[in-house]
């Protein structure tokens, strides 16, 4: 459990050395309390302190690194149940399978289907970011094979599954400084595949039916010596697994419950892929550090990495794009001129409505802070003024034989003052993004 | 090893709020749906009753929708100009309820008359006995004009009629609560509006159990984010016992998953998707099933295949 500033206090020297920078040791220790410092600003603590402080500091639930360079991924040391309350950190690792015993062509050609899973929406790429090789095939030396073909052909990161230790270590050997999680640990095998993840610092994940069982492996793992631990709940059922993953959420949360203080992973082999990937999709938003899917079609994915990108986008801060004036499509000296926020699920919403009217315009992002237009003319960040100032800096005039403007419907009232600031005819839009094919159509030709 | 105590016992329930009213109960509906209830988040039931699961809602249109894509509208072309008929299919394809949008009143979109506008009604209310909502068009004028006509043309249905704003509520509040209605509450994903508007129309002496609220939908990468939080943020204060919150939620994703270039570019456009035919199937099912978590109650869907995939996932679930 965290620790009260004044618990805090009473571990520190009490000198008011000012040697961390604060004026007394308890301004210092309400820092800490409040995660506004670090102890190691503290030169004088003892050893003592540094135990309790630290033990009290670790984060409830431990961050685990899968992978290795830029594909390496972080889930975990997540504070919140809720992202409104803060946001969730550590976006959901997805994973996609693929089964060592296919025949040499099928295998290549679906690994290379795994590796083009990624995609471009609203100015960021996103992508998968590991792929789970399965040994169906029960052999250890086919299995170490692919796992080697595997490593030398992908840029993602890797799991691999199986339930065999002996066939576990020989992939593992392949491919050890990937730093691949070990998947397949269960109460059975947990020892040998302990051993591995230790010798070869790898993490690993553990594997059991219940919370309970999971509780008492990731003890018995630790005292074994590994610590990057992820859990599996084993289960062919969604409410179960998403009230597990909950549950998991909570006790390490609410109960500092060290025992389940982990990640967890889900994976639903015998779904039809539809309900896997609708289990998946609610496995992203409720808690999981990585969702390991059957599904590789790119209609089947996107939707998944789209859900990441929303959940885990940070709630206090508004997505931006950069103000700037965009063309869409082959635009020319005659193409109309919008403007919006950018504000991007604004600029986004405007860029689609203008795609799909197929005529080409250029669209004007004042630079709002990243609002949406009413609320930026009611914070006075979108004014006649900045919008001036916004066409004067990218230098719209030069791109269009024409003076007219047009102005969002919500903010019309702005028409007549944008008129006599910029010489410009202000010409009245839709109110929404969605009036602007038919208003592009017809008023506007 | 036993497992902390993580139980979270909620002190408030959302409200239970049925629409439809069989002959017993001088309607002639074949069903009523009862939604609401829950008292705990979604579907934890170790912490209390998750409630009545998610009813689905499908769209019937007054006017045939100008820009579907070909994968959602070739499995309604036939009878995109028949409401009544249109209705019947949305009952074969698993539809709860039916939800009648009424954006041909619009002056921008046909301007129907409130007598066409009272037989469409009628029409459905015959050829389905499934429960109705009937939302307006947003224009308050119009809506203020056609609403009273079909909420009397539908009296003793206890239909859901949508909705009332902070700017326009008056009449509609007045209307269904004279007809024995139950009503949409509209809010523009703002969780202060969103009670604010449960606020006036109480004050008229509109109950609160005939209450539903809708926060305005963002589709999966268009802003679900927002919404998803504006539920949970809601559904987190009626479990707490803010009773102006504790009403059951609505969602419109069939209609916004619809509008998004990924359900809309063809394969030539977009080929790096996948396949256009099971693209926007996908893209308003994940709508659904993400938005189901932030705490929903009725669904608004449109595709037969991503409604049989959610209702799917929903038993999965309880």
């Amino acid at each position: 459990m965290a620790l009260t500033g004044l618990e805090i206090f009473k571990l520190l020297p009490k000198t008011n050395c000012k040697k961390c920078g604060r004026a007394t040791c308890l301004a210092f220790a309400m820092q800490l309390a409040q995660k506004k410092a670090e102890l190691k600003d503290c030169p004088d603590v003892s050893e003592e302190a540094k135990g309790i402080l630290g033990a009290a500091s670790a984060p409830p639930i431990k961050l685990v690194s899968i992978g290795s360079g830029d594909k390496q991924i972080g889930i975990g040391e997540e504070n919140v149940l809720f992202r409104h309350d803060e946001k969730f950190y550590n976006p959901t690792g997805v994973a996609v399978t693929l089964s060592d015993d296919l025949d040499d062509a099928a295998f290549t050609e679906k690994l290379n289907k795994i590796n083009g899973l990624k995609f471009t929406r609203v100015g960021t790429e996103i992508e998968i970011d590991l792929v789970a090789l399965l040994n169906n095939s029960g052999d250890a030396s086919k299995f170490a094979d692919r796992a080697k073909q595997v490593s030398e052909n992908t840029h993602l990161s890797l799991i691999l599954e199986s339930k065999s230790a002996e066939n576990m270590k020989a992939a593992v050997e392949t491919c050890a400084d990937k730093k691949p999680l070990i998947f397949g640990a269960n109460s059975d095998n947990w020892e040998a595949m302990a051993a591995i993840a230790k010798e070869m610092s790898c993490p690993m994940s553990i594997s059991a039916s219940t919370l309970e069982e999971l509780a008492d492996m990731t003890e018995k793992i630790k005292e074994a010596g590994v610590t990057d631990i992820v859990l599996n709940q084993v289960s062919e059922n969604t409410k179960e697994i998403l009230q597990g993953l909950t549950k998991i959420r909570r006790a390490a949360l609410k109960k500092a419950f060290r025992q389940l203080g982990y990640p967890a992973i889900t994976y639903m082999p015998s779904y039809e892929p539809a309900q896997e990937v609708a289990s998946a999709s609610v496995f992203i938003a409720k808690y999981a550090g990585i969702v390991m899917v059957n599904a590789c079609e790119p209609w089947q994915i996107m939707p998944l990495l789209t859900v990441r990108q929303n959940i885990y986008t940070d709630p206090q801060k508004p997505v931006q794009v950069e103000p700037k004036l965009y063309e869409v499509g082959q635009v020319n000296e005659n193409s109309p001129v919008l403007f919006t926020t950018n504000f991007s699920l604004t600029y986004y919403t405007v860029e689609g409505e203008v795609e799909a009217s197929r005529i080409p315009a250029y669209i004007l992002a004042v630079g709002t802070e990243g609002t949406s237009v009413l609320t930026a003319y009611s914070g006075d960040k979108l004014n006649e003024d900045v919008i001036a100032k916004a066409m004067a800096d990218t230098k719209v005039e030069e791109k269009v034989s024409h003076k007219k403007l047009i102005v969002p419907g919500l903010v019309a009232i702005l028409s007549a003052k944008i008129q006599e600031k910029t010489k410009w005819e202000a010409l009245v839009g839709p109110k929404e993004a969605s009036g602007l094919p038919t208003y592009l159509k017809s008023t506007w030709n | 090893m036993e497992i902390a105590n993580i139980v979270d016992k909620c002190a408030g329930t959302v409200s239970e709020v049925t629409i439809g009213a069989t002959k017993d109960e001088g309607g002639t509906r074949g069903k009523v749906v009862t939604v609401g209830g829950a008292n705990s988040i979604p579907f934890m039931d170790f912490d209390g009753s998750p409630g009545h699961k998610p009813a689905i809602a499908m769209d019937v249109y007054d006017v045939a929708p100008e820009e579907w894509p070909e994968p959602l509208l070739k499995h309604y072309a036939d009878v995109v100009n028949s409401p009544a008929d249109w209705a019947k299919k949305c009952a074969e394809y698993g539809a709860d309820l039916i939800c009648l949008k009424l954006d041909g009143i619009h002056p921008d979109k046909g301007n129907r008359s409130a007598d066409e506008t009272v037989s469409t009604v009628k029409s459905i209310l015959e050829a389905v006995d499934l429960p109705l909502i009937i939302w307006g068009c947003e224009n308050d004028e119009r809506d203020n004009e056609i609403m009273p006509k079909v909420s009397e043309a539908a009296k003793g249905e206890r239909c859901l009629l949508g909705g009332a704003t902070q700017e326009n509520y008056k009449t509609i509040t007045a209307v269904s609560l004279a007809d024995g209605h139950n009503l949409i509450t509209q809010a523009p994903v703002d969780i202060n509006i969103g009670k604010q508007i449960n606020i006036l129309v109480t004050d008229l002496g509109f109950p609160t159990d005939r209450i539903v609220m809708f926060q305005t939908t963002g589709a999966l990468g268009y802003g679900i984010e927002y919404c998803y939080s504006i539920h949970e943020r809601g559904r987190i204060a009626a479990l707490s016992g803010d009773q102006q919150m504790a009403t059951p939620v609505i969602c419109d994703v069939g209609h916004e998953a619809w509008r998004a270039k990924e359900a809309k570019a063809s394969d030539e456009e977009a080929p790096q998707w996948g396949s256009f035919a099971d693209r926007g199937i996908m893209w308003e099912a994940i709508t659904a099933t993400t938005l189901i978590q932030s705490g929903v109650d009725i669904i608004r869907m449109n595709h037969p295949e991503s409604v049989s995939i959610v209702k799917k996932h929903i038993e999965n679930l309880t």
